[in-house]
């Protein structure tokens, strides 16, 4: 019986996934700052290339990325029209921290709140940071799971490449 | 089994009989966790069974086509890792869902989270780190009818380990966002109305007693804001929910409530927020039982989540029973180009917490015995402390390539109360921590990062037990951007009561991480001691031995 469940699971993965492509945003609404459900498709950076970036106030790599990059930030909207978009996945013990530590860290990105982690689990994120790259139709076409000093060119030469 | 093979069979086929006109997507992640033990008696680490190497891995898989989604979670625990409970054991789908959304109506129907408010009567989620998943398993229904109200209805059985409650969960959320709905929006200000109802039902088999068999919570929200400032309050109300006790005494009628306030404010460069919460007799739980396995509601611990080993050494955790607490945080940047400031500005961050039991204790209501009382919702003098923790933290960038972060932090730990001992066994423990964290940038994409951490503690002098004592911590990382990184840490008990406590906790790791992948294998030991998550605290067994962790999303 085993056997059998497996094979079907394992056939149908396979039939399946010759469909695959891209993935698109899912449809799963998320608060902004003041507390307004957002439905994330609905974002938008006038067919420039779009980061998505998954971070909490108590993750120190999230802060580091998202600070490292904060220095670099006009510049590279500047050079290629990006936008970044921080979506926290504080939960209510921290979520009315998010606020204050942006606003305090002087951030220019867009923030979201996805308190009980449905966004998340609906594009595949299990830890924190992981960061998304969405081309001009709205398609993921990169990601990257953590950070470590430096992963910030590597996310720079990726929207390059898409932004030309 | 035939459920299983149902379920897959319904799950896949649901899909060849949509339309093609939109893409049929398919995404997921899939993450491995291996250890080996080791016998090391020194550290308490004791083989579990004969078996060597233990192993928890799962895949979620999702698929999606226009306004469908489905997806599974398949699980194998073979057998759980130590810091698991053995009860999840084997191999099995128990997560799978279908969800669609039609004309503003989704519903959900298998398994599905879900929070009404800040989750303080109802919140079901997962944490892998800690092994908790108390996802429904019923239907769910979202829907707003005008702009600005959002309603949400749900019914269903809680998961524990393999199973699910024998209570039955209903509940149903309304928010309204008055803006919205008045068609006021880009305002500055901002306000939302929310209030939920929750209901379990459990037969009432008890010989002895008579048992309310539908416990209902109910709770209200508000949250504004204006300009700067926000405001969040919330309070919740449960009637009496006795555990089902064979005897009198251990069956407590009293109804439970708590309260949240949260203030913040924040302008550019300056953060501030205070948060507060009362909370008395209010652990909701799935089933009629005494287990925190069956606990359905969420109540936020008021501390700073720490991620320095030797400042989550001692953390604090929720006693969702009885439980006055605050918590304040001012973040600070002191802007570029001045004296303290530098050339890069230098960011603070100060961090006062604080919890302490409530006047009278936790109501109890019954025939025998009664404290039902109306305890002040703001009350700390007298009281018995739980947990403190006063902290500065630093964050400087020097120049281009070395970065500092410094902590300070002086708390203080109930250890009888929060990890339930016997009172006056180990009673409070303070310790003061330094943290000294530099990361200095080699070159291009080499980074070599050092951790020097230290914790002094003082027993309490009047209990019978003895603390660990004092601790040194270093960690140094190498990483190299985009692809690798090699850390070695040791935390030293060196200021431990026993001598043969005394130990080095030396652990290895090396990683590989290559886009939406990540490898891991590391070496060594780990300490026995309490990991937490969003206040939710587990007990992890001391062990020796090898690890590997992949984790891997599509």
């Amino acid at each position: 019986m085993k056997k059998l469940i497996l094979s079907i699971f394992a056939i149908s993965l396979f039939t399946l996934s010759s469909y695959s492509q891209n993935k698109n945003l899912p449809s799963v609404k998320v608060k902004d700052l003041k507390g307004k459900l957002v439905n994330i498709q609905s974002l938008e950076n006038d067919g420039n290339p779009i980061v998505i970036s998954f971070w909490a106030t108590w993750c120190k790599p999230c802060k580091k990325e998202l600070n490292t990059i904060a220095e670099v930030y006009e510049d590279w909207q500047e050079d290629t029209g990006v936008k970044l978009v921080a979506i926290s996945i504080d939960d209510s013990r921290s979520a009315s921290k998010v606020k204050p530590y942006v606003n305090a860290s002087g951030w220019e990105y867009e923030i979201y709140i996805d308190a009980n982690r449905e966004l998340a689990r609906s594009m595949g994120v299990s830890t924190v940071p992981h960061t998304f790259l969405l081309n001009s139709n709205g398609k993921v076409v990169w990601e990257h799971k953590g950070y470590i000093d430096g992963d910030e060119d590597e996310l720079l030469e990726q929207i390059e490449h898409i932004s030309k | 089994m035939k459920k299983i093979l149902f379920s897959i069979i319904l799950f896949t086929s649901s899909f060849t009989l949509f339309s093609q006109d939109s893409p049929l997507e398919i995404i997921g992640n899939f993450e491995l966790n291996m250890q080996s033990y080791s016998i090391d008696s020194a550290i308490g680490a004791v083989e579990p069974t004969p078996e060597r190497v233990l192993n928890n891995a799962y895949l979620n898989l999702l698929i999606s086509k226009g306004n469908f989604t489905g997806g599974l979670r398949y699980e194998s625990y073979l057998n759980a890792l130590k810091d698991y409970d053995p009860q999840y054991k084997g191999n099995g789908i128990p997560y799978r869902f279908a969800t669609y959304t039609s004309d503003g109506l989704e519903v959900t129907v298998g398994n599905y989270y879900e929070q009404f408010g800040s989750g303080l009567i109802f919140r079901t989620y997962e944490d892998k780190g800690l092994g908790l998943d108390n996802a429904m398993d019923g239907i769910r229904l979202k829907y707003s009818p005008v702009s600005g109200l959002y309603l949400k209805g749900i019914i269903g059985q809680s998961r524990t380990y393999f199973d699910y409650s024998e209570g039955i969960i209903r509940g149903a959320d309304a928010e309204f966002i008055v803006d919205e709905l008045l068609g006021l929006e880009e305002q500055s200000s901002c306000a939302i109305l929310g209030a939920s109802f929750v209901s379990r039902f459990q037969s009432d088999n008890n010989p002895s007693f008579v048992l309310p068999e539908n416990v209902a919570a109910f709770s209200t929200r508000l949250n504004l804001s204006f300009g700067n400032i926000n405001y969040y309050g919330e309070y919740a109300h449960k009637i009496n929910d006795p555990v089902g006790s064979m005897v009198q005494s251990g069956n407590n009628y009293a109804n439970g409530k708590a309260i949240v306030n949260n203030l913040t404010y924040s302008q550019k460069g300056l953060g501030i927020t205070f948060e507060s919460h009362f909370v008395d007799h209010m652990e909701f739980r799935s089933e009629r039982a005494q287990k925190k396995e069956y606990i359905i509601n969420y109540i936020p611990t008021l501390s700073k989540q720490h991620t320095y080993s030797l400042l989550a050494l001692y953390p604090c955790a929720t006693q969702s029973e009885g439980e006055f607490g605050f918590n304040t945080n001012i973040f600070y940047k002191i802007p570029r180009k001045t004296v303290l400031g530098g050339k890069y500005g230098t960011k603070l961050n100060l961090n006062f917490a604080r919890t302490n039991s409530i006047q009278g204790g936790t109501s109890f209501l019954n025939d025998i015995d009664s404290l039902t009382h109306n305890a002040p919702i703001f009350k700390i003098k007298g009281e018995t402390l739980y947990f403190s923790d006063f902290n500065l933290e630093v964050n400087k960038k020097i120049n281009k390539s070395i970065k500092l972060n410094l902590v300070l932090a002086q708390q203080t730990y109930n250890k009888d109360i929060l990890e339930g001992k016997p009172i006056g066994e180990y009673g409070i423990i303070k310790s003061t921590i330094a943290v000294a964290d530099v990361s200095y940038k080699i070159k291009k994409g080499h980074t070599i990062r050092m951790e020097l951490q230290t914790l002094i503690s003082e027993d309490d002098p009047n209990t019978t037990e003895h603390g660990d004592g004092n601790w040194h911590m270093i960690l140094t990382e190498y990483t190299i951007s985009p692809n690798w990184f090699f850390a070695i840490q040791d935390m030293y008990n060196y200021g431990n009561y026993y001598e043969s406590k005394r130990l080095h906790y030396v652990n290895t790791s090396v990683g590989f991480l290559k886009g939406a992948n990540r490898f891991a294998i590391g070496y060594g030991k780990k300490r026995a001691g309490i990991f937490c998550v969003g206040g939710v605290c587990k007990e992890v067994p001391s062990s020796n031995g090898f690890s590997l962790n992949i984790s891997s999303s599509f």
